[in-house]
């Protein structure tokens, strides 16, 4: 008879590395970029190994993975990674199989690159694909941008590295708040409540818990139980939707995108900084969402031109400044980019260093 | 019957254009599976209406776990009956996220067979995510997961997935065995992943350097990140190797030192150790001349979030410098004991850091007996609104106490 397995978690990660990576374990010498997409590691040993990367659209089918297990099985012995931006790299010794693999993957729509000074592969979360509380597609989304950013993911084209990320609500499963560009989904309006019936499908008391805020409270409509939602204090999350879907948040009229600029996680040069807004609504124009694509290009275009090697697109922005951004990108300057929650003040420009 | 391709005709703008598909992804898929269908169709539906169908609304899982499944129901059953559950299968996946293609081979079988087909290589957490599959096929997929060596990753009040960088499997910069501790605490800590237990969730990310490949300062309750302690190695052999080629390490290095702490004079690079704060750029510059010292290990950071529901916050420094050696006692020691003083304090849904914050990083640091030190802050406090513990009341002898 079968025992029910439990807890055994997840499987050594040894038995998944490739024998040069055992054999050079915690000895690499030195790293190289001979092209983009291409990484050469040398051992102190002496010994290379070089890694192909492939962007991915995250979402991928079996067929897709399995695809990219004949790749490996027939260039790299059998063995591959993903990084936490949703590359497929292939690793392989034999520096003869780098032009032929590349060749086969770039045959089958596989883009090589994402190394060094490229744009990244979009870090990013679920959308209308599969999420509950998305305000936005984020699938969607990334496949436009990088669409239009295709070149820039093949090509050592900018001045720094340039991290991109799609959140589709504030929950942020894409952690967008320290990224180069993001882009964010945001709600505008509260969870519209539909009291009619609402505790036949909902458990009230957990439903109320479920709010980060306690912005629900108990209502009775018809002698019966139900809820209502103090709208100030409704920070559009959804957790309360995930609780009871007599509480939708989707909202057509009002849902829409918002991009924000500048974040790094890296302590390189600067310290790690949170995004900061520049657009702060475009409404949601699928399927291919010009007017973000356009501003996404726009900001990648100054930095294109302005930024100095090294500097990510933050380093470039504390060089020449919030005002010249905003002048050389075109974008307009509203009170919502000028913050009112706590510690505000901080942000406030208390000095007489300006640019004119 | 219908050709599915044409039931999307806003979805098939998005096979357009050179990146690669995840329209493409779905409907290969579809081709065999009906639910695969019904959610591309249901996809399709939201954009034409903007607004997503699906809703929550329920707790689904496997038997002694209460974590791992994330329900996902359709909001609109009776016109996509497919898609009327289609629950996210989290499965923990193996430190570096390094695979051979026999363990994937049997993860896409096993997806394939039980599920949509559908995965995202890896969720924003790290996990591999089998995109969706229905509330009868979760006890089969588990097992069929569990007999090839696979496990069920966290969600919800739990501890989440721990990850980590590429750490010493591919990289020169790793300043301790990132895999390996990512998979010692995530197999300590099965209890704490698949069974909700905390006030809200807790992340942990581990890098193996500052450049932070994992955005652990980002995204991690708790960040662990590699540091050293001792002098730069510097060879300057290598380093006029580099400047024959052509590169320029003043504006490479020293123009980009934040401290000022790297000199170059033509022949030889000089550094200000004491003054480096391990930054990386110059390493980053000039990966073969110059390298992190020698007496390694990591700093440890707390309490990095996204904005619900306090804001967003980074991580800061709780342990400046730690040794990060098997069997990792001191790291576990340090979590106990904050999951402790987050036990006894923190409320539903308050984030690690939310309660630091709340608080204030001085009483946390005393709760978990950790002494403060100055590099824990960017810089002393600015305000005079100190609240003392030590004063004398009228009849002390102020004398006497010294």
């Amino acid at each position: 008879m079968n025992v029910r397995k439990t807890d055994i978690g997840c499987p050594d990660y040894k038995q998944f590395l490739p024998p040069v990576i055992l054999e050079n374990y915690g000895k690499w010498d030195y790293h190289e970029i001979p092209r983009p997409g291409v990484m050469l590691h040398v051992g102190e040993s002496g010994d290379k190994l070089w890694s192909v990367r492939v962007g991915s659209p995250r979402l991928l089918s079996v067929k897709s993975i399995l695809y990219f297990c004949d790749i490996a099985d027939k260039y790299c012995d059998g063995f591959l990674r993903f990084t936490s931006r949703s590359n497929v790299e292939f690793m392989t010794v034999h520096e003869a199989n780098i032009e032929p693999m590349i060749k086969e993957l770039e045959g089958e729509g596989w883009p090589v690159g994402g190394t060094a000074n490229s744009a990244s592969n979009v870090i990013h979360t679920q959308g209308w694909v599969h999420c509950h509380t998305s305000a936005t597609d984020a699938s969607g989304l990334v496949k436009c941008v990088m669409d239009e950013l295709y070149d820039d993911f093949t090509h050592h084209s900018l001045p720094g590295r340039m991290k991109l990320a799609v959140a589709c609500c504030l929950n942020m499963c894409g952690a967008v708040h320290a990224s180069d560009i993001a882009i964010l989904g945001i709600h505008r309006r509260p969870p519209k409540v539909q009291k009619e019936n609402l505790a036949k499908y909902c458990e009230v008391p957990t439903t109320i818990a479920a709010c980060p805020t306690g912005a629900i409270r108990a209502d009775i409509l018809n002698g019966e139980k139900t809820l209502q939602i103090n709208e100030s204090q409704c920070m559009y999350c959804g957790a309360c939707y995930t609780a009871c879907p007599k509480l939708p948040i989707a909202d057509a009229l009002n849902d829409g995108l918002s991009i924000w600029v500048g974040g790094k996680c890296a302590n390189a040069r600067s310290v790690p900084r949170f995004t900061k807004l520049v657009v702060p609504f475009i409404p949601n124009n699928p399927p291919r969402w010009p007017e973000v694509v356009d501003a996404v290009r726009t900001i990648v275009n100054v930095y294109k031109a302005h930024g100095k090697p090294w500097e990510r697109l933050a380093d470039m922005i504390d060089r020449i400044g919030w005002a010249r951004f905003f002048k050389l990108t075109g974008f307009e300057f509203t009170k919502y980019h000028i913050d009112d929650y706590k510690l505000a003040t901080k942000s406030y420009n208390a000095s007489t260093h300006l640019r004119f | 019957m219908s050709n599915p391709s044409s039931e999307t005709p806003l979805l098939d703008e998005l096979l357009k254009g050179r990146w690669p598909s995840f329209v493409k992804e779905m409907k290969e898929m579809a081709d065999t599976k009906p639910m695969v269908r019904d959610v591309l169709r249901q996809l399709e539906k939201s954009y034409v209406d903007k607004k997503t169908h699906w809703k929550h609304g329920g707790i689904v899982g496997v038997k002694g776990y209460g974590g791992g499944i994330i329900g996902r129901y359709s909001d609109s059953p009776e016109e996509f009956p497919g898609a009327a559950h289609f629950h996210t299968v989290r499965v923990n996946q193996p430190a570096g996220w390094f695979y051979n293609t026999q363990a994937l081979r049997d993860l896409c079988e096993i997806f394939d067979k039980y599920g949509s087909g559908l995965t995202n290589m890896h969720g924003s957490t790290g996990d591999i995510i089998l995109l969706g599959t229905t509330t009868d096929e979760l006890e089969p997929i588990f097992s069929a997961l569990t007999e090839k060596g696979w496990d069920l990753g966290g969600s919800g009040s739990a501890l989440r997935t721990p990850s980590c960088c590429v750490g010493p499997a591919r990289c020169e910069w790793a300043m301790f065995d990132c895999l390996d501790i990512c998979h010692d605490i995530t197999h300590h800590y099965q209890d704490e992943i698949h069974r909700p237990a905390f006030p809200y969730k807790f992340k942990i990310k581990v890098s193996g350097c500052p450049n932070d490949c994992v955005s652990s300062i980002a995204r991690a309750d708790f960040s662990i990140i590699g540091t050293w302690r001792d002098h730069i190695r510097v060879n300057d052999e290598e380093m006029t190797r580099y400047v024959a080629n052509g590169r320029n390490p003043i504006n490479d290095a020293v123009l980009l030192c934040p401290t000022r702490a790297i000199e170059w004079d033509g022949k030889k690079i000089k550094i200000d150790n004491e003054n480096c704060v391990r930054c990386m750029q110059c390493i980053n510059a000039y990966p073969r001349a110059i390298k992190p010292g020698l007496d390694r290990g990591a700093t440890i950071l707390i309490g990095a979030k996204a904005p619900i529901v306090q804001g967003a916050l980074f991580s800061s420094v709780l342990v400046p410098f730690m040794k990060i050696e098997e069997p990792y006692d001191e790291v576990k020691e340090l979590l106990e004991s904050i999951w402790d003083v987050w036990d006894d304090h923190g409320e539903n849904k308050e984030r690690i850091g939310e309660l630091v914050e709340r608080m204030g990083k001085g009483e946390f640091l005393e709760k978990i007996g950790i002494a403060p030190d100055v590099q824990m802050v960017i810089h002393p406090r600015e305000n005079p609104y100190i609240f003392y513990d030590e004063f004398y009341e009228e009849e002390d002898d102020a004398t006497a106490n010294k």
